[in-house]
């Protein structure tokens, strides 16, 4: 159980800023995943809470103690490799004892043929087993501790790896894109498992990877970060329904939000397409661009119109690919009902709700919106 | 019907054709199979059976170098072999200098290798450093060997008694010939093993070495016999056996700096077999050697193939 904390973590690699400046904490018991582009500074900043990178300016905490000066082997966190970095040639009860072993034996209880000899190795060695069996137990692998990692699938040597980070109980579990070595369908798999092991262990659970999705799914908390740097953190539905960058909103969500050119007229309305929106907003007059989920866009009624260019029927639900002529745009839209889907190449008339709307400034911050009181007012009077 | 009766006839046709070109098609395939292996088969019967073979029948002979005659004389020459005290000394002191060279050479090539794969600056020097003496000529080399264990105004010697130590006749004396060869030997051979090991722990994973730290392995000590050893595993089997092959094998030092002596103490087999086959011209005799040199590189070579089996290597 740890809460970690990062205060102005900076890190570059020959003369390259990686990280420019981390502020984050991490409370006890949380699921956070960072999450990003590859080449955004996650897993070096993974590392950095590790001890295995060290940072060139700023402090990691863990339980308010400074660990900087402390090595990867004493700070007690756990750590998944994408590799799982499995001892090839031990055993998945060899494999899953290490941890135990190195802390509990000392170096001359470790040595091959004089240390099996030694008074009190046995009743540890009795001990190591009943905890490498708990945990196999735990994690459906029982069966599995005499092979080789050779022997074994992508998800059982995942298992492996989760299950040696396990097996200490460490102060917190890191993380490094744990899943993507994995087929697709193992993936949502494994989610639901870590998501359930979370819960399980309570422990802090830091989590790298660029799988929006499996951000999405596990976290208690999502930490975006583009560029080496943090730009949002906050729940998945925070993340996904008040990103505060126009890079968060289109990294979190798939299909990608779709985004519109806009205009913020001098009396704070916003004009998409050459239509007023039922919006205003306090920022100075200019460009700016207008940002939509595709699940918020309504086909069949609305003030624009499109050409179906492309249809994605997943089964549950379809993807809309509208063009929009004279402006050279193109959006998605989900429809929930498929089996009313417009034809190929018909024009469809949309539109979306004030509320669905997201806008952003040329720099790409949000800018703050008010939904039109009257129309507000005025809508319940239709019903 | 006419349609029908045309239809089976045509798939008749091709059925019948098939089943009678397929054996002819196999037997071809045999035989182009047996055309490719050709060549590599003829080369290994040319190169190493058929002088091996020849080996063994002259080793049942009397055949003495340019003799017109010869006659099969059985397992005379072995009984001779068994019976003379210089093979039993040669293949002592044979059997210690493997003994000595190959752990001494794998030990300091891991050493040297560990060293300089840890370094950060001047590695492809060290590299070239100690991988010189394998590309050196060891004749050449045994000569400046020949200087610097020289009795008088030899470096070695100048070396110990600067620090105050007795100095040695290395190579005129019977106690130490042997050893001061077995050190030659393992300066000759170290870089060549260091080469194998630094490619060995090249290929061991980065994020082996950083489980292992987190997994509490914090002294190099631990990381070594966790990681990098037994990642080794497969490299160092086949550095013990060509080492092993290859000290067997020892000649040209010896041939050089002792010639087996002082009083056949640094009598090896290759040179017994030498001295024989081409100082005293007893072929017969001199193959016998060969055979019993050859059953040691066989059983070298077993070990390592067993081992191989057993899983050494890892995927």
């Amino acid at each position: 159980m740890a809460q970690i904390e990062l205060s102005a973590i900076r890190k570059s690699f020959d003369g390259a800023d990686v990280l420019k400046g981390i502020d984050f904490r991490i409370e006890d018991g949380e699921f956070i995943s960072l999450v990003g582009p590859s080449g955004c500074g996650k897993s070096t900043l993974l590392r950095i809470i590790a001890g295995l990178e060290p940072q060139n300016s700023g402090q990691v905490h863990i339980d308010g103690r400074p660990v900087d000066a402390i090595r990867p082997s004493a700070r007690n966190l756990a750590m998944v490799f994408q590799s799982y970095a499995l001892y090839p040639h031990l055993s998945t009860f060899d494999n899953i004892a290490v941890p135990l072993r190195m802390r509990r034996l000392s170096a001359i209880e470790r040595l091959p043929l004089l240390g099996p000899l030694l008074p009190g190795r046995r009743a540890k060695e009795r001990h190591i087993r009943a905890d490498v069996e708990g945990i196999a137990e735990q994690l459906d692998i029982a069966p599995l501790l005499r092979r080789k990692p050779g022997q074994l699938s992508g998800g059982q040597r995942q298992r492996v790896a989760v299950g040696r980070a396990m097996v200490r109980e460490p102060r917190a579990f890191l993380f490094d894109e744990p899943l993507s070595n994995l087929d697709a369908k193992l993936r949502v798999h494994m989610r639901a498992e870590l998501a359930e092991l979370h819960r399980r262990l309570k422990a802090t659970f830091v989590y790298v990877t660029h799988d929006q999705a499996e951000a999405m799914t596990m976290s208690s908390r999502i930490a975006v970060m583009m560029g080496g740097e943090l730009i949002q953190a906050g729940t998945p539905a925070e993340i996904y329904n008040h990103p505060n960058d126009i890079r968060v909103a289109e990294f979190i969500g798939s299909p990608k939000i779709n985004v519109l050119p806009g205009r913020i007229r001098t009396d704070g309305g916003v004009d998409v397409l050459g239509t007023a929106l039922k919006l205003a907003c306090s920022a100075a007059a200019g460009e700016c661009r207008v940002g939509v989920r595709p699940e918020r866009i309504d086909l069949g009624t609305g003030p624009f119109s499109g050409t179906v260019v492309h249809l994605e029927n997943l089964g549950a639900e379809a993807f809309v690919h509208l063009a929009i002529e004279g402006a050279g745009l193109r959006l998605i839209a989900r429809l929930a009902d498929v089996r009313h889907l417009p034809a190929m190449a018909s024009s469809v008339a949309f539109g979306f709700a004030p509320d669905a709307v997201r806008i952003f400034d040329p720099a790409g911050k949000r800018i703050e919106l008010r939904v039109e009181q009257p129309e507000r007012i005025r809508e319940p009077a239709h019903v | 019907m006419s349609d029908g009766s045309m239809t089976i006839g045509a798939a008749a046709v091709p059925a019948g054709a098939a089943r009678r070109t397929l054996p002819a098609h196999g037997s071809r395939r045999t035989y182009s199979a047996y055309a490719l292996v050709t060549p590599a088969a003829a080369l290994m019967l040319i190169m190493l059976l058929g002088p091996l073979a020849g080996v063994i029948a002259l080793s049942f002979t009397d055949y003495q170098l340019g003799a017109p005659h010869f006659s099969w004389i059985g397992l005379a020459n072995y009984q001779d072999l068994f019976a003379d005290k210089v093979f039993w000394t040669a293949l002592r002191n044979t059997l210690a200098y493997v003994l000595i060279v190959v752990p001494g050479a794998v030990i300091a090539g891991l050493a040297i290798a560990l060293l300089i794969q840890s370094g950060t600056s001047l590695r492809s020097l060290y590299r070239t450093i100690y991988f010189l003496p394998v590309m050196a000529t060891l004749i050449a080399m045994a000569v400046v060997w020949e200087f610097m264990l020289h009795p008088q105004f030899g470096l070695v010697n100048g070396i110990l008694r600067g620090a105050g130590l007795p100095a040695f006749a290395w190579l005129q004396d019977r106690s130490t010939a042997l050893y001061a060869l077995c050190a030659i030997g393992i300066w000759q051979a170290v870089g060549f093993n260091m080469v194998l090991f630094l490619a060995g722990l090249v290929s061991i994973p980065k994020q082996l070495y950083e489980a292992a730290e987190i997994d509490g392995a914090s002294s190099g000590w631990a990381r070594f016999r966790l990681v990098t050893w037994p990642m080794l595993g497969p490299v160092t089997t086949f550095v013990v056996v060509i080492s092993g092959i290859r000290s067997f094998q020892v000649f040209d030092t010896v041939h050089v700096l002792t010639k087996g002596g002082p009083s056949k103490s640094t009598e090896v087999l290759i040179h017994t077999m030498y001295t024989e086959g081409f100082e005293f011209f007893r072929s017969g005799y001199a193959a016998a050697i060969t055979v019993v040199f050859l059953v040691f590189v066989l059983l070298l070579t077993l070990v390592k193939s067993r081992l191989a089996d057993r899983g050494v290597h890892y995927t």
